[in-house]
């Protein structure tokens, strides 16, 4: 049995039991319970309308968990149990999903929670695995989530935007364990695609695929950082690339330019490079100019004198480097590097072991020391 | 079986006896220690003696009460004299004894030249839950 195929189906089930009158959160339990049946009976005996079983499945368990339990009750409401015949509105229930789930008057941990659950059909141990917190944690976490939105009209338009940026960080932030939140998010992003046409959306998806086409590249064996330049590219993923490029031409020509549509342009045109000395640094300064009068962050800036750096030299990238604030994270880096490639390696050592210090994870940490080691102890 | 931890100071402990930063090691020096941590971590593992291993960002900030209505005072980060705490692990072990041999063995991972760094550990035991029999 596809365990992904079948929490595809996940968010058009949930959509029809709330279309029929269940509230969202006890219908998303129902679809949960209906879920983890068809993982046990699927194997043995899977149905011919995957679908129609998990809304029977989950009706269901949804009746028995709400209903007075009373004989009377349950006869009565055998009738209901009968799935509506014909094709439900799937498309627009995924959708209203989605915005349900990012919710702005979620937190953003709350919402990534409660899209995976939801709309993903994960279950709360998968998703507390994946973020290293107990499952108790991640359950509150999310029934939590669910009574925030209990409130919110099922049907009342949301704005995609919010959901672009959960989608981001389950793909960005994606930790460890059982489930690749990486490849749930190209997943996640994917079905949104089919649900909306919106050039962002294409944007993200291409910017995703861009970046998961570089996975195998990026850490050595024995788990410690790649650097893009030194990169093995023959392990770029192509057929992932292509896609990308080609969901992002796509969305360009629509002339609706966006943040994460200039990103994956970046993206592009590094996987374009045969080799890190045949990267067109001068355009990607320029997606980096756009990007900066559409975002205005300073980590865009501080990327930006990367790219300055290799398209006008060292001195120019550390000049771009001059307005942004010393706090700014992996600022140190960055003037490292730029000192290295400027010929003044006792400042760019001393930099690198600060940027060290500064580090926001191990993997990074333990990169910069090694970059000052290699400086420090050059023959 | 007792837990313990295991903590490892960015300062504040006696200095080790291979005394070099690690940012003055070969980078394949240090490699050699990434992977003796990993090893070590693994094993225990493997022996149904490991809990938890984490690692902590050097600087912090000290935070209190200040009354009602009032945001928190914060003091720091501290200048160099101060103690403070690098990374811990948590072990799961049948004796005192055994959790100062694995803390001796985590000790010896190697550092510049590839010898031991003889860092000095903090083994600190757990206040675990009352047992049932108490008579």
């Amino acid at each position: 049995m596809d365990e992904v195929l079948l929490r595809s189906l996940t968010p058009s089930v949930l959509g029809i039991l709330v279309r029929r009158g269940a509230d969202f959160a006890a219908a998303e339990d129902a679809v949960q319970d209906a879920l983890v049946e068809a993982v046990r009976a699927w194997p043995a005996d899977q149905p011919r309308d995957p679908k129609g079983w998990l809304v029977t499945v989950a009706w269901r368990r949804f009746l028995d968990a709400t209903r007075a339990d009373t004989a009377r009750r349950r006869r009565e409401d055998h009738a209901d149990e009968e799935p509506t015949p014909g094709p439900a509105p799937a498309v627009d229930d995924t959708l209203q999903l989605y915005f349900l789930c990012a919710h702005p008057s979620l937190t953003p941990s709350s919402a990534v929670a409660l899209t995976l659950r939801a709309v993903g059909g994960l279950t709360t141990r998968q998703i507390a695995h994946a973020y290293l917190v107990p499952e108790a944690t991640m359950a509150q976490r999310i029934s939590r989530a669910k009574r925030t939105v209990s409130g919110v009209r099922f049907d009342q338009p949301g704005d995609v935007a919010t959901v672009l940026r959960v989608l981001y960080l389950v793909f960005n932030e994606g930790y460890s364990g059982d489930v690749d939140l990486a490849a749930e998010a190209i997943r996640l992003t994917r079905q949104l695609r089919s649900a909306v046409d919106h050039p962002e959306v294409a944007g993200l998806l291409a910017l995703m695929l861009l970046h998961h086409a570089r996975r195998a590249a990026r850490t050595a064996a024995d788990g410690s950082l790649v650097p893009l330049a030194e990169q093995d590219r023959g392990r770029w993923d192509t057929v992932s690339i292509a896609e990308g490029v080609e969901i992002l031409q796509a969305a360009l020509a629509r002339d609706r330019l966006g943040e994460f549509q200039a990103q994956a342009a970046i993206a592009a045109l590094h996987a374009d490079a045969p080799t890190a000395e045949e990267t067109d640094w001068v355009q990607i300064v320029e997606w980096y100019d756009e990007l900066a009068r559409l975002t205005d962050s300073p980590v865009v800036r501080l990327n930006r004198a990367v790219a300055v750096g290799e398209a006008d030299g060292p001195r120019a990238g550390l000049a771009a480097l001059v307005a942004l604030d010393d706090a700014l994270p992996r600022r140190a880096a960055v003037a490292a590097y730029l000192h290295e490639r400027d010929g003044d390696l006792a400042t760019a050592a001393r930099l690198y072991a600060e940027a060290a210090r500064k580090a926001p994870n191990l993997a990074e940490r333990d990169h910069l020391t090694r970059q000052a080691a290699r400086l420090n102890t050059r023959r | 079986m007792a837990k313990y931890l295991l903590l490892k100071h960015y300062r504040g402990a006696p200095a080790p006896v291979n005394d070099v930063p690690m940012d003055q090691w070969t980078p394949d020096e240090i490699s050699a220690h990434m992977q003796y941590m990993r090893d070590f971590a693994t094993r225990l593992e493997g022996t149904g003696e490991f809990v938890d291993g984490q690692a902590l960002a050097p600087e912090g900030t000290f935070v209190r009460y200040d009354g009602e209505g009032r945001p928190p005072v914060t003091d720091g980060p501290f200048a160099e004299t101060k103690d403070l705490i690098a990374g811990w692990m948590v072990l799961d072990v049948d004796s005192y004894e055994r959790a100062i041999e694995l803390a001796g063995e985590l000790s010896a991972a190697p550092g510049a030249g590839g010898k031991p760094i003889h860092e000095w550990l903090e083994v600190r035991p757990f206040l675990a839950a009352p047992p049932t029999i108490s008579e």
